[in-house]
């Protein structure tokens, strides 16, 4: 064939022979994005500003030295323990909304869908439940520590309740996701020979599940920290609401070595879930 | 000596109870789940008591009829033509910020990708390390905590609220970029590399165009998560819905504070469905 063929189509173009649809693709996107920088007050240069960059550069110049006091770590290593301590308490009382809550909407355990559509009753409940999911799923958990914070004051309590809710309602519906992806045949069958909804769920959904439920309950966990810090900036406690004292008192010292702190367990509850998780597979 | 007369047995009656199906211990010390389940009740225990959770507050009258009190100032919700154009300016503003946070992420993104990722077995790679510590400390600190920073420098507003979601989303694409391109078929790219062309256009012309429905399918799920994020970023004063949210409860203005969670609540089912879309007709 390339005998046929003059040798100047041989060679390589010299250009990108797409140039110009990329650069058309390229200016429609930055002609597109030009309202959302309108819209966020997108102006790059008043970072570099000069009375904007002395105040950075005196907060980032205040990071060191580190804030090391006896006293201090001492109140940092109380908070980072009631950061771990709301998540873990908030993660549990989810699990005691999601689980209940995950037996009701599962279409596995219906007894009517075995032959064929469910009936009215139970497939409206569980579409009620799977609804009640969603919107407590969607609402964030900020939220939510914003509204308990009205009602139970100031506090870790808000904390665990706002990530309990939200929490709740997220491993609700990953859970009904996870058993009804997997395998049912044992549960149909347990469920066609007169046992009960309890019985094939402990014995036939249950253990099929087991591990998957467990890892995805375990990764919940990890993200529950992170967020439990975040709730501490609206007043939920722990780790958060001394890191926004901080800042608000420009303590750089005091905010780098928090950061750090928080780093350093976010990087250990990483390690901690990915280790469980892997030898849970 | 004559033996006692045993009476013949049944192989099924030989298997009744052997020693092996006795039921296991509660706890074994060489179970690994036990010690698991152990440490885990530990752990629950000691949180529940450490922290002193006010439950009688919580379920006392007084909590309740407070509750009750909020839930009822929540209907009807304000939906006057003055408070409603308010309410479309914040959304379109965490909006604009879920979207050009997550393009500017997906850049710093890829930038930094390429640095953290080791294309081919003599790639010395050098920046692989401290390029993933960068990551993975720009990933650890939520956008929450990284608004409240940069409202130092960038001053209240949608901008710092911008700045964060990159940040953090730059850690999260980051890695996710960096598994990608690592995990790329080697074919092309080792037939550019071998006629002698650099590596700057083997990414381009061998790399990319294969990674790029992957990269942009991540791009897309955390666009889902970060107009979550921009929707609640406000709560610390970096503008859109959450600002106005955390104005409008502090004043206890519950009408006002009702419309504006259900604005968020359409906002991100609506870039849901949009995005589930555009996924699924990504990967299709």
């Amino acid at each position: 064939m390339s005998a046929v063929l003059p040798p100047s189509t041989l060679r390589a173009p010299e250009r990108d022979p797409a140039w110009l649809p990329r650069l058309f693709w390229i200016s429609l996107a930055l002609v597109l994005l030009w309202p959302l920088g309108v819209a966020t007050e997108f102006k790059p240069w008043v970072l570099l500003e000069r009375d904007n960059l002395k105040v950075t550069a005196q907060f980032l110049g205040s990071f060191l030295p580190l804030a090391l006091s006896g006293e201090f770590l001492s109140m940092v290593a109380r908070e980072t323990w009631r950061t771990v301590a709301t998540a873990t308490a908030g993660v549990t009382l989810a699990l005691v909304i999601a689980i209940p809550l995950t037996l009701l909407s599962t279409r596995v355990l219906s007894v009517s869908a075995l032959s064929g559509r469910m009936a009215a009753l139970p497939f409206v409940v569980r579409q009620a439940v799977r609804w009640l999911l969603i919107v407590l799923r969607s609402i964030p958990e900020l939220v939510w520590a914003l509204v308990f914070v009205r009602v139970v004051g100031l506090g870790p309590t808000a904390g665990v309740l706002a990530i309990a809710l939200t929490y709740g309602g997220m491993l609700g519906k990953v859970y009904g996701e996870i058993l009804e992806s997997g395998e049912t045949h044992p549960t149909q069958t347990l469920l066609r020979n007169g046992s009960g909804r309890l019985q094939a769920f402990f014995y036939g959904l249950l253990p099929t599940n087991a591990a998957e439920l467990t890892s995805y309950t375990v990764y919940r966990w990890e993200c529950a920290i992170r967020s439990s810090v975040v709730l501490g900036f609206v007043g939920a406690g722990g780790l958060g609401q001394q890191l926004d004292n901080s800042m608000k008192m420009f303590n750089g010292g005091e905010v780098a070595t928090m950061l750090l702190v928080f780093v350093a367990l976010v990087a250990l509850a990483d390690r901690v879930s990915a280790w469980l998780r892997r030898s849970l597979s | 000596m004559t033996r006692p007369a045993t009476p013949p047995v049944s192989p099924v009656r030989a298997a009744a109870n052997p020693p092996y199906r006795l039921p296991a211990r509660l706890f074994d010390a060489r179970c690994k789940a036990c010690w698991f389940t152990a440490g885990l009740m530990v752990l629950v225990v000691l949180s529940f008591w450490s922290l002193d959770l006010q439950w009688r507050q919580f379920f006392s009258a007084e909590a309740a009829n407070s509750m009750g009190r909020f839930i009822g100032e929540f209907f009807p919700p304000d939906l006057s033509p003055a408070f409603t154009s308010k309410l479309l300016v914040g959304a379109w503003e965490t909006l604009a910020m879920s979207v050009l946070g997550t393009a500017l992420a997906a850049a710093l993104g890829l930038a930094l990708a390429l640095p953290a990722s080791r294309t081919h077995e003599a790639d010395p790679a050098y920046g692989r390390a401290p390029t993933r510590l960068l990551l993975n400390a720009l990933r650890s600190v939520p956008e929450l905590v990284w608004a409240a920073l940069l409202l130092i420098s960038a001053g209240l507003g949608p901008f710092a609220g911008t700045l964060a979601l990159a940040l953090h989303t730059a850690g999260v694409l980051g890695r996710l970029f960096a598994e990608a391109i690592e995990n790329v078929p080697p074919g092309p790219g080792a037939a550019l590399r071998a006629q002698g062309v650099g590596s700057g256009r083997v990414f381009l012309y061998a790399t990319l165009p294969q990674v790029l429905p992957q990269l942009l399918s991540y791009t897309l799920y955390r666009w889902e998560n970060n107009i979550r994020a921009a929707a609640v970023l406000g709560v610390v004063g970096a503008g859109g819905l959450g600002q106005l949210l955390a104005f409008h409860m502090g004043l206890f203005q519950m009408s006002k504070t009702a419309s504006i969670l259900g604005a968020m609540l359409l906002m991100v089912a609506l870039v849901d469905v949009l995005s589930h879309v555009a996924r699924h007709r990504l990967t299709r």
